[in-house]
């Protein structure tokens, strides 16, 4: 048995970090997020790790693809605006295909916005948001439990392809308690890194980590390489929650946050005798399309309920491609829906 | 028969790409030979920028890693905190370093960052067909500049080593110039030391070079040569800023 504690969500970030062998962390302070670098600036150096303030979200995840270039576990945190900035490191990231670990917890925008929870970066995170056509691994915790063990795991995910593992919680994850149960020790995946810059020590040819691929036969087989990994990942690295789901009226879609509200209103809904069921796509991409496939004939309809204006919402329509009617329920400037709101949208959609 | 000179190691046996009379060239040499000289090919770690030489990592032995522009000195910031035994240095030119990459430098250098920085100062964009750089000269016509750099409208020079020198993580700051052999010699014994403070871990090191464009000053490589002499020298006096002393 491992130990049981009652931690801040973005410590555990943190902690999660440090056990999956992460010895390098590079940021620059943002509200609802700081917590973990105040945490690794206590416990890098009790683990023989480095913590190291940047100036700028552009310094940091620059440093982050030098250390990933070197060939070490290395992450780096931020909330929204910040990520904004982070983006041209993501693309290098990507385009020289180094493994590494973002942290995303999202806020209000846009522009300076504001500090309370949101999922508005969704677009961001899962289509872009950086030049190029990269993919990240999106995961989206939805309590500190799930916290710590996606942080681990997204370690794992990183090294295995060569990919940018990217944790996205707001400011509720981040700044909640709860009990969460570490592992007595983690599985960590060892994979060869001999692509990374380590100095030749005059016994190989010289390695170079770049992203310019300047002949475009060239960088179209490099892109096309980068899209074979995607669609492999797309096959094998899906995760989702299917709640309630068999003989539901209605499904509704969720993530993170608002997918433990829905789980309240699931509760609700059932003292009124209507049965409704969740998916919850952990991965946001990759997208869980077969959760959504597999329950397209629901005999009511499908309901998606984000902090933002309707993103996943395209994601589901896409994967329902037409099968079943879509509603939307969201809310934004940090404002959270109310069990009562999303149970009356629901009554709505079943009324029609 | 005896070898005195020939290729050194560090450099691969490759044509470079760079302009006839172009002193990118001349200056990948001084590194290369520096490297031989120390015998730290095997755990040097280059950093290359964008810019003309935004693919020097055809031209080096040693491993390398290509850098977003301006932000070579995070990235070997990273690097170097990874494997302090590596040596690791970044080359980047006056756009890079001395504008979207000012804020990476001087935090880097207030870190005390044990990198080398080889800073080209060309006085213009090279590879973007010679726009205004920041050390671009007041009168200086650039591509952006029609009229010749009016401080009135576009700013003075940054003078980046008498800048750097203010800052205490900096360990080692000279400039110097490739427009003659005597000069060239200077610039190799500028670069050899930078790296020896480095590896001697006394901080943050860079040598400043004078470096000629001919094609986008618009001169034939010859004349290029006396206008660093006797245009860019006296805006960026030659010599060391800071740990002339320096043991290493
Ligand atoms: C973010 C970004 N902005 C602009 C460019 C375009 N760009 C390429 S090289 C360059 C100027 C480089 O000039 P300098 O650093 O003086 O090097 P030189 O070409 O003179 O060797 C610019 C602006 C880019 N690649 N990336
Ligand atoms: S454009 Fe200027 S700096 Fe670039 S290679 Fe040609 S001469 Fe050299």
């Amino acid at each position: 048995m491992g130990e049981k504690l009652l931690m801040k969500g973005n410590e555990v970030i943190a902690e999660a970090a440090i056990r999956a062998g992460c010895r390098f962390y590079f940021g620059y302070p943002i509200t609802p997020q700081t917590e973990i670098a105040h945490y690794f600036a206590k416990r890098m150096p009790e683990v023989g790790g480095t913590f190291l303030q940047a100036e700028s979200e552009i310094a940091a995840i620059n440093m982050v693809y030098g250390a990933a270039s070197a060939g070490a576990r290395v992450m780096t945190s931020s909330s929204s605006p910040g990520i904004s900035l982070k983006q041209e490191g993501i693309s290098y990231i990507s385009g020289a295909e180094l493994p590494a670990v973002i942290v995303n917890i999202v806020r209000c925008g846009p522009g300076l916005g504001g500090i309370l929870p949101a999922q508005c970066d969704y677009f961001q995170a899962v289509k872009g948001g950086g030049h190029g056509d990269y993919k990240m691994v999106v995961l989206a915790p939805c309590s500190v439990q799930e916290l710590y063990e996606l942080t681990v795991e997204a370690f794992n995910i990183a090294d295995k392809y060569r990919i940018i593992a990217m944790i996205m919680g707001d400011g509720v994850l981040g700044q909640m308690m709860e009990t969460v149960e570490f592992k007595e020790k983690e599985e960590i995946i060892t994979v060869d890194k001999n692509w990374a810059v380590t100095g030749t020590r005059m016994k190989r040819e010289n390695n170079v980590i770049t992203s310019i691929y300047i002949n475009p036969e060239v960088l179209e087989k490099h892109n096309q390489k980068l899209q074979q990994k995607y669609k492999i990942i797309e096959e094998k690295e899906v995760r989702v929650e299917v709640f309630n789901c068999e003989g539901a009226d209605i499904i509704v879609s969720a993530f993170g946050t608002v997918a433990r509200i829905v789980k309240n209103v699931i509760k609700m809904a059932e003292k009124e005798g209507i049965k409704v069921g969740l998916i919850r796509p952990i991965t946001l991409w990759p997208f869980p399309n077969e959760a959504f496939e597999k329950y397209a004939q629901v005999p009511k309809a499908f309901l998606t309920v984000e902090l933002n204006a309707g993103q996943m919402l395209e994601d589901v329509k896409l994967a329902l491609n037409g099968k079943n009617e879509t509603y939307f329920y969201g809310r934004m400037g940090g404002m959270l829906p109310t069990q009562r709101e999303i149970l009356d949208e629901i009554k709505r959609i079943i009324k029609k | 028969m005896k070898a005195v000179f020939k290729r050194p190691h560090a450099l691969k046996d490759v044509s470079m790409h760079y302009c006839p009379g172009c002193t990118h060239g001349i200056i990948h040499r001084l590194v290369a030979e520096a490297i031989d000289e120390l015998g730290i090919e095997g755990r040097t770690i280059g950093v290359s920028s964008v810019g003309c030489s935004y693919n020097n990592y055809e031209y080096f032995n040693c491993d390398m890693v290509q850098a977003a522009h301006g932000r070579a000195p995070a990235v070997a910031t990273g690097i170097k905190r990874v494997n302090p035994e590596n040596v690791v240095f970044t080359y980047q030119g006056d756009g890079d370093l001395a504008a979207i990459g000012t804020a990476e430098i001087v935090h880097s250098a207030a870190r005390g960052e044990k990198i080398t920085t080889i800073f080209i100062n060309n006085a213009i964009y090279g590879m973007t067909s010679g726009q205004m750089a920041p050390t671009t000269l007041i009168d200086q016509v650039t591509t952006t500049t029609p009229y010749g750099r009016k401080p009135e409208l576009h700013g003075f020079p940054i003078k980046v080593c008498e800048m750097l020198a203010t800052i205490e993580g900096a360990a080692f700051i000279e400039r110097v110039s490739t427009h003659d052999i005597k000069n060239i010699i200077n610039a190799k014994k500028a670069i050899k030391k930078a790296f020896q403070v480095q590896l001697a871990n006394m901080g943050f090191s860079i040598v400043e070079v004078l470096s000629s464009c001919p094609t986008n000053w618009g001169m034939n490589p010859v004349k290029a040569l006396s206008w660093i002499r006797d245009n860019m020298i006296p805006v960026y006096p030659l010599g060391n800023y800071k740990g002339k002393d320096l043991e290493v």
